[in-house]
């Protein structure tokens, strides 16, 4: 199959480290002069950006976490001027605070580029046309896609989420051929065009590239058969830039990390301590060309491995398996990252509730539900069941505001939630991921 | 006018109802009355009972969501058509209905009920001199 950019995406081992090398060192002379946060921890650790020239160097360098981001909301992370920045994506933080990323007019071109190269290596030409139904807006998901896959060629349709009515119509009547959206939507969608009596054979569907959430293979397998399509994965994340980070090829066997512009590490999430191929730790990236807001190995949380072996397709960039895990508590309830501690504060704001909650996510009809289980205080029970479903009500809108998903409210009896010693486990996910 | 209830918040789940009840048992309250109104998720269980100041210092001492309220209690002549002619009178005057049920004491029907707008209800009981219920009634029999 084609590569979009077989000089990168092909080259040799020792060329590729080379060129990584020569980009650390410039990304870390960048950050010192220009980003006061990296400037003094560097300083604090007496490391200078002549220190760093080679990518073996890249362990001398201080991690970058999630609370950093926090820390410096929203533009202290940011290393170039504002005069510089032409789009600003915000994704759902810890404790109300969204994660903001500025992009300059550079990086918006090498996020298409590599979202393009994502696209072609699933098979996508010009001839294509392809339904976006990631959510455009704030999330990085629909406008990085949408970028891509003009700069490869082919049509975009931006259908965004939500009408999947409209939206099945289009993709029979429009005759359109991939579709780019959560693995959860895309069967969401199956569901809908099922339902309006539209038969796969009718559709001029081939290719997906689904993202944004933990899936396994008996879901893409699912997806295959009732859409009729090859479903590819397509991994990102906003701070590092977006979807197309990695991405799967005609193997699937692991995504491909684009490492001229990504230099990724595994490591160990509670010693710190590097690991080696095909081990199960943290995955760490470093950007190596950002301009808006370069990171320094952060620190993903997302648990997988580097592959080891060389890809029969022919692209030389390493292999990360799939996602097994995150090494913190975040959730990602229909492609949005969900901290219980969003959660958390919002219900420790209202007084009519004891600070004690479960929190219970499922998958119902292929999309993700939210059930929040709240205990009411004694003082704030009366007769009237109105009363009571107001508190309900004012919690699930809160909750709506903090997190943009809508969550049941369910209210117990107080005392009826188990209370546990120290951190207890608020969570059940029900979601089978096998 | 008025005699006092008890509004205890349940689950649905078993045991709940049980315990409320074996704790009035122990005080040697004597329940009346008693409806449950459910949800989907939760029940309010409604008490009319003997002593509804103690059960109610009993049952929050337990732990339990328990609120105490005043409701109206009238009583009905047994003849047919008496709910209807008295529920009228309030319809009449704009006043809704929030919950209401009935039971027999002493051989004579009691309405027991809540409505949106307890003074105007209040005015239009004394106007029409309806009967009611004083609470000293309601002691054991």
């Amino acid at each position: 199959m084609a590569v979009w950019n077989y000089t990168k995406e092909c080259m040799s081992a020792d060329e590729r480290a080379a060129l990584q090398g020569r980009r650390l060192h410039r990304v870390v002379e960048y950050v010192y002069h220009n980003t006061p946060f990296y400037r003094s921890k560097m300083q604090e650790l007496g490391l200078e950006p002549n220190d760093i020239q080679t990518v073996e160097d890249i362990v001398k360098l201080p991690y970058t976490t999630k609370q950093d981001l926090r820390d410096n909301y929203p533009f202290g992370l940011q290393a170039a001027p504002k005069s510089e920045i032409v789009r600003v994506h915000a994704s759902t933080g810890t404790t109300g605070k969204p994660t903001i990323v500025g992009y300059t007019r550079k990086d918006i071109g090498i996020w298409s580029e590599i979202v393009a190269r994502a696209f072609t290596s699933f098979g996508v030409s010009r001839d294509d046309a392809f339904s976006v139904a990631y959510g455009y807006g704030m999330f990085t998901g629909g406008l990085g896609a949408h970028y891509g896959i003009e700069n490869l060629g082919a049509t975009v349709l931006p259908a965004s989420t939500g009408n999947s009515e409209k939206h099945a119509r289009l993709i029979h009547d429009l005759e359109i051929t991939g579709i780019a959206c959560t693995p959860s939507y895309a069967l969401h969608l199956a569901e809908t065009m099922e339902k309006m009596g539209y038969d796969k054979s009718e559709l001029k569907l081939r290719i997906g590239a689904f993202g944004a959430e933990p899936w396994t293979e008996s879901m893409r397998k699912e997806i295959e058969s009732r859409l009729g399509l090859k479903a590819y994965n397509i991994y990102g994340l906003s701070e590092i830039m977006g979807p197309g980070v990695s991405y799967e090829c005609e193997c699937q066997e692991g995504s491909h990390i684009n490492e001229d512009h990504f230099f990724p590490e595994i490591i160990d999430p509670k010693s710190l301590s590097p690991m080696g191929r095909d081990e199960v730790g943290e995955l760490v990236f470093t950007t190596l060309t950002k301009e808006g807001m370069p990171l320094l190995r952060y620190r993903t949380r997302d648990l997988c491995t580097l592959m080891s072996g060389e890809c029969p397709c022919g692209r030389t960039f390493v292999r990360m398996g799939r996602i097994l895990g995150r090494s913190d508590d975040m959730l990602i309830i229909r492609g949005i990252n969900v901290f219980p501690s969003q959660i958390e504060s919002v219900i420790l704001s209202m007084p009519e509730f004891e600070p004690q909650y479960i929190l219970i996510v499922d998958r119902v009809d292929n999309l993700d539900s939210l059930q929040i289980q709240v205990e009411i205080r004694p003082q704030f029970f009366t007769d009237d069941v109105r009363t009571i479903e107001s508190f309900q009500k004012r919690l699930a809108d809160k909750i709506r505001s903090v997190i943009s998903i809508n969550a049941v409210v369910r209210v117990l009896f107080p005392g009826s939630i188990e209370r546990s010693q120290g951190k207890g486990n608020h969570v059940i996910d029900n979601r089978i991921l096998k | 006018m008025t005699i006092h209830q008890l509004s205890i918040f349940v689950e649905n789940k078993q045991g709940t109802l049980i315990k409320v009840l074996q704790l009035l048992k122990e005080a040697n309250v004597q329940l009346i009355a008693s409806t449950i109104a459910d949800t989907v998720e939760y029940g309010i269980y409604r008490i009319i009972c003997s002593e509804p100041d103690r059960a109610y210092e009993i049952l929050r001492d337990q732990g339990i969501s328990v609120a105490l309220s005043e409701v109206f209690a009238l009583e009905l002549d047994d003849k047919v058509g008496r709910a209807a002619d008295t529920l009228a009178l309030f319809s009449k005057e704009g006043i809704n209905i929030a919950y209401m049920y009935s039971f027999l004491l002493h051989g004579k029907g009691i309405l027991v009920f809540r409505t949106d707008n307890e003074q105007h209800t209040r005015e239009v009981i004394e106007k029409a001199d309806l009967k009611f219920i004083p609470e000293k009634d309601l002691s054991k029999y």
